[in-house]
């Protein structure tokens, strides 16, 4: 098996030592051999992706990522290629228009092969909500590759597509990514825009790359980022030349640890990969600082009521009318609760009673305006720590993979999980896990970067040079137990 | 806090999500459990603290009253389970 | 025991935009249905709203007009409930800070000012249109409402009679069209109403229970509907019955209300903060430009052409209850004619034409101008007020000019003595019987020489000149 980068295609196709067409057709073998093993694609759109990559075959380099085939969570909204969010209510949905960033990375001429699986409505860590499927850790078959975008994260790792994208919401890029082996990046919030991702959490979604290179996560970032009309939420924001920015190494950087980790329950052999990182960057030229986050520990809880509280509302537009699955009903009331009970998952269903109990009347100042609060106070222990450092440093899990099945039926144990990239969600923050090490049982372990608010520049830079002088590659997955 | 079956089922209706007795059994200790959990939020003093609803600090964001092309009227309807000619179909609307 | 009225209105008014609050589709009334939809409005997923600067300054017009208090920081909020002609299963609107609050409008009742209390002004998207399908099992749904601006304001409990309800819509109309906020078509939707209304021993002031009616698509259904609850809550109240707290519809048929199916469970609308929209900020300046270019409202107007052009107070009222009725009114005053005079002709003829067409008076085929025009020619003496109501008419048909009438009808009044004196000189010549009997004293005789003049005039002499050219041949 040969993986490549985005930069590598690029290479070679700018030199033309290959055709976009023939980088199409080998991600589509790498596709037909493993995902019946892995299980990371929802829809292969194989036929028009080979059509679109020979129309580029005789077109001149142009775009950003001419050539490229990637993949695209599949809550990103793709016209007429349908678009499931891995929910039965929206089996066979085909949406009439195109999320900016889909409308962004074709304008770039990157060919898009398919789209990928997630926990229903990215609500999950394990990938394991979907409706449709499982999605495996090419690791290690038999465990989870981790959730929400657990197919964008496996399908990069799997080698199939050399990028993909996939939306955060609480850890949903980060932790995937750091269970597979590969890079993964949540922007800024308002970096890049929403349009067209199916909103789970509207305060905290926000849509980022999958790659197997820091460099790689700067390319694509630079395509998808930007201004929006059509996001409000997106921002009027100049986008730096994140590719030239990652040279220049930490020499000086202040890289903050956060004290006090331990009561989180680290696993021992991801905190000794997390140490030996900071030393990497330490050896780097860095400065080490200690920071302290004390709201951290309720970052859980707040997400827990705020997200749900958002979903509950989010969701409330599937109701079989206008568009996805109906079920029947003899009234109108009886149609509204067969659909949505038939169309949802367990935990999707769970999170819109959270949701709706914590905006209920009557619980709405002590838990959902409560959780507003502490996410300021989350915020400003933030705005204090970057005053000492410039990036900060955690594991992006406190453990490795989890066995499949180990963890769904215990749904707090599961949201326990998220703990350390929760914290980024709720103050808005970019962060980036970057493969740190493999564990004893050969499964990755992924460290996590903070920075300041719209520096993704500093993150990848900090992030490149790690990868540059960490000393080893990743091993390439088994894709069997 | 302990959530009672009753409050699940009146959480459900206000959802529009109707569930069995089974899944009210398995619901009711799952959601208190994460209620419960999300308790400890109680314990911070938050007297002068503003919520935060979004990370931006921006205000003002506006489009400008210009039209702008929307569906065609047969792709809008088609995406709709059941529909005429014109119009989106649902079973019938009751008064009140 | 005598009860007193207690009635609280809350208004809704779409606003005069090219486009959807969060869109840009059309809001044009009575396109074909689902033919101004969009994958935002229709709330497909993965959409998001963008807020229609224009909506905003429209609802701050809207609540500087109505003399409220602006929250120069407000939000907007979900409202949570299901509903088919709510694609996203939630509405935006405005909870806790809403643009506008603790305003008044004055009406007169009865010739005395009164002050209605103003709660709040908010914005926020309008639902779609469900209508009952042919075969009785279905609904149907036309999406092109669906998110078309509106405000909402929402009244004190100040109103104490089915007539002040009235009044107070009548108010609220005339000022929204005053500031170009909205057109005010009940019969479009683009003004609706709902009522609170409950009765209270006189001198009491604890509320009553009370009821919510809805469906009353015009102002005077509003006040039958009011004055059938009074009633109803009356004899309800006399018997000893409780009232019931209900929502009732108006019935058009009937003239009565009807209980609608209460609801089973209380709303629980799970109001947040809409996390798709920033806050909006209005800065003093908008604030102070709004204010500074808020037309003349029409009390003011009122009170000016009362005292600057001495209207009855009547005609001024009558007036300025449409802008456009005052425009036209002001522009045929300032084409020269005498205000009283333009009044009459407003007030009546052109008024009376336009109802009876069923026109507005921006389609009036008469313009201000013409009007002045034709009171000019009775001014002039070269019509009469009576042969000016037929050129009127025909200048409604027409729409050509009262001169142009005058002339090709032959209508001109015979003034010019010149032309009178030999005509007058030739009846009086031919008629000797009745010269003789005027002189013995028979006054009637008199009536005949004018009347043989006007015959030999076809009417068209000024019969004021002709009196006095006999009366000096024929002495007196």
């Amino acid at each position: 098996m040969s993986v490549h980068t985005v930069k590598e295609i690029l290479a070679s196709l700018r030199r033309k030592e290959s055709k976009p067409s023939e980088w199409t057709e080998s991600a589509l073998r790498m596709i037909e051999q493993h995902d019946p093993t892995i299980g990371a694609f929802l829809t292969v759109d194989g036929e028009r992706a080979l059509e679109r990559a020979r129309r580029l075959d005789g077109e001149a380099f142009d775009g950003a990522l001419f050539g490229v085939p990637y993949a695209l969570k599949d809550n990103i909204c793709t016209r007429n290629l349908k678009t499931t969010a891995a929910s039965r209510i929206l089996e066979s949905y085909i949406p009439p228009y195109d999320a900016t960033v889909a409308q962004r990375l074709a304008a770039t001429q990157g060919v898009l092969l398919g789209k990928t699986n997630l926990d229903e409505f990215a609500m999950g860590s394990s990938t394991e909500n979907s409706a449709f499927q499982l999605t495996r850790n090419p690791y290690d078959v038999k465990r989870v590759p981790g959730g929400s975008s657990g197919g964008s994260a496996a399908a990069v790792a799997a080698g199939m597509v050399p990028f993909a994208l996939g939306s955060d919401t609480g850890g949903s890029i980060r932790q995937p990514a750091s269970f597979c082996g590969v890079v993964g990046l949540k922007p800024t919030y308002g970096r890049v825009s929403r349009y067209g991702l199916i909103a789970f959490a509207s305060s905290l979604d926000q849509i980022g790359p999958f790659t197997r290179s820091v460099e790689d996560a700067a390319f694509v970032l630079q395509a998808i980022s930007g201004h929006d009309e059509r996001d409000s939420t997106s921002a009027p924001r100049d986008v730096p030349d994140f590719v030239r920015g990652l040279e220049g190494g930490v020499k000086g950087l202040r890289i903050g640890l956060v004290t006090g980790l331990d009561e989180h329950g680290v696993d021992a052999e991801v905190q000794a990969a997390v140490g030996k990182a900071v030393q990497t960057l330490q050896d780097a030229g860095a400065e080490v600082v200690e920071v302290h986050l004390p709201h951290l520990r309720y970052a859980v809880a707040t997400y827990y009521l705020i997200a749900p509280a958002e979903a509950s509302s989010n969701l409330a537009r599937y109701d079989g009318v206008r568009y996805g699955r109906r079920a029947a009903g003899q009234s109108l009331a009886e149609m509204y609760e067969n659909t949505r009970s038939e169309g949802f998952g367990m935990e999707v269903k769970r999170r819109i009673m959270i949701g709706t109990y914590a905006l209920s009347s009557g619980y709405y100042d002590a838990y959902y305006r409560r959780a507003q609060q502490v996410r300021t106070r989350i915020r400003e222990d933030f705005e204090q720590a970057f005053k000492r450092c410039d990036v900060i440093v955690m594991p992006t899990t406190p453990t490795t993979a989890f066995p499949l099945g180990e963890k769904v039926d215990n749904p707090l144990q599961m949201y326990l999980n998220d703990i350390f990239t929760i914290p980024a969600n709720l103050a808005g923050l970019p962060a980036l896990s970057v493969p740190c090490g493999v564990s004893s049982e050969g499964l990755p372990i992924g460290l996590q970067l903070l920075a300041h608010w719209w520096d993704e520049a500093t993150l990848l830079r900090v992030g490149h040079t790690y990868e540059q002088a960490r000393g080893f590659a990743m091993p390439l997955p088994r894709m069997g137990a | 806090m302990k959530i009672s079956e009753e409050t699940v089922r009146h959480v459900a209706a206000l959802a529009r999500l109707s569930l069995s007795d089974e899944e009210v059994a398995h619901l009711a200790p799952q959601l208190s459990e994460i209620i419960g959990y999300a308790e400890q939020l109680q314990q911070l003093n938050l007297d002068d603290v503003a919520p935060t609803s979004h990370s931006l600090a921006r205000t003002n964001v506006f489009r400008e009253d210009e039209p702008r092309p929307g569906l065609a009227r047969d792709v809008a309807l088609a995406c709709a389970p059941d529909s005429t000619d014109e119009y989106v179909r649902v079973p019938a609307v009751l008064e009140g | 025991m005598g009860y007193e009225t207690v009635i609280g209105l809350e208004v809704h008014v779409e606003l005069k935009t090219k486009t959807k609050i969060f869109c840009g589709c059309s809001t044009n009334f009575g396109d074909p249905p689902n033919t101004n939809v969009c994958p935002v409005c229709l709330g497909h997923p993965g959409t998001l709203p963008v807020l229609n600067r224009q909506a905003v300054e429209l609802a701050l017009k809207a609540a500087t007009a109505l003399n409220c208090q602006i929250n120069q920081d407000c939000k907007f909020d979900r409202k949570n409930y299901f509903y088919p002609d709510l694609p996203k299963g939630y509405q935006i609107s405005q909870y806790d800070q809403p643009i506008g609050e603790h305003g008044y409008v004055e009406i007169e009742v009865d010739g005395r000012r009164k002050r209605i209390g103003i709660t709040r002004v908010h914005l926020e998207e309008d639902a779609g249109k469900s209508m009952h399908g042919e075969d009785g099992r279905h609904s149907l749904i036309d999406y092109n409402r669906t998110g078309v601006p509106l405000i909402e304001i929402v009244s004190e409990p100040d109103i104490r009679s089915p007539e002040e309800a009235r009044l107070y819509l009548e108010a609220i109309k005339s000022i929204m069209q005053y500031c170009d906020i909205s057109d005010c078509r009940m019969e479009e939707g683009s003004l609706r109403c709902d009522a609170n209304i409950s009765l209270r021993p006189e001198g009491s002031t604890e509320f009553g229970e009370k009821t919510e009616l809805k469906n009353m698509n015009s102002f005077r259904n509003v006040q039958r509907g009011l004055e059938f609850e009074v009633q109803r809550q009356t004899q309800l109240l006399e018997q000893g019955q409780p009232v019931t707290q209900e929502t009732r519809r108006f019935d058009e048929a009937t003239q009565t209300t009807v209980s609608m199916r209460s609801k089973e469970e209380a709303h629980d609308y799970r109001y947040f903060p809409e996390p798709d929209l920033l806050f909006v900020h209005i800065d003093d300046a908008w604030l102070d430009r709004v204010r500074a270019e808020l037309p003349e409202l029409p009390a003011q107007r009122r009170a000016r052409f009362e005292q600057e052009l001495g209207l009855p107070a009547y005609d001024a009222g009558v007036l300025t209850a449409e802008r456009a009725v005052a425009d036209y009114y002001e522009s045929v005053v300032a084409a020269g004619s005498d205000a009283k005079t333009a009044s009459n002709w407003v007030m009546g003829d052109l008024l009376g034409y336009l109802n009876a067409q069923g026109l507005t008076v921006e389609a009036s085929p008469v313009r201000p101008e013409q009007l002045a025009g034709l009171i000019a020619q009775v001014d002039k003496g070269t019509i009469s007020i009576k042969q000016a109501r037929d050129v009127f008419k025909l200048m409604c048909e027409s729409g050509k000019d009262a001169e142009v009438i005058i002339k090709e009808q032959g209508m001109e009044q015979i003034s010019d003595e010149a032309v009178l004196v030999p005509i007058v000189e030739e009846v009086i010549a031919n008629n000797p019987k009745s010269v003789e009997d005027y002189r013995a004293g028979k006054q009637k005789a008199l009536g005949a020489l004018v009347g043989q003049t006007m015959k030999a005039t076809k009417g068209k002499a000024n019969p004021a000149v002709v009196n006095k050219l006999i009366l000096e041949r024929i002495g007196g």
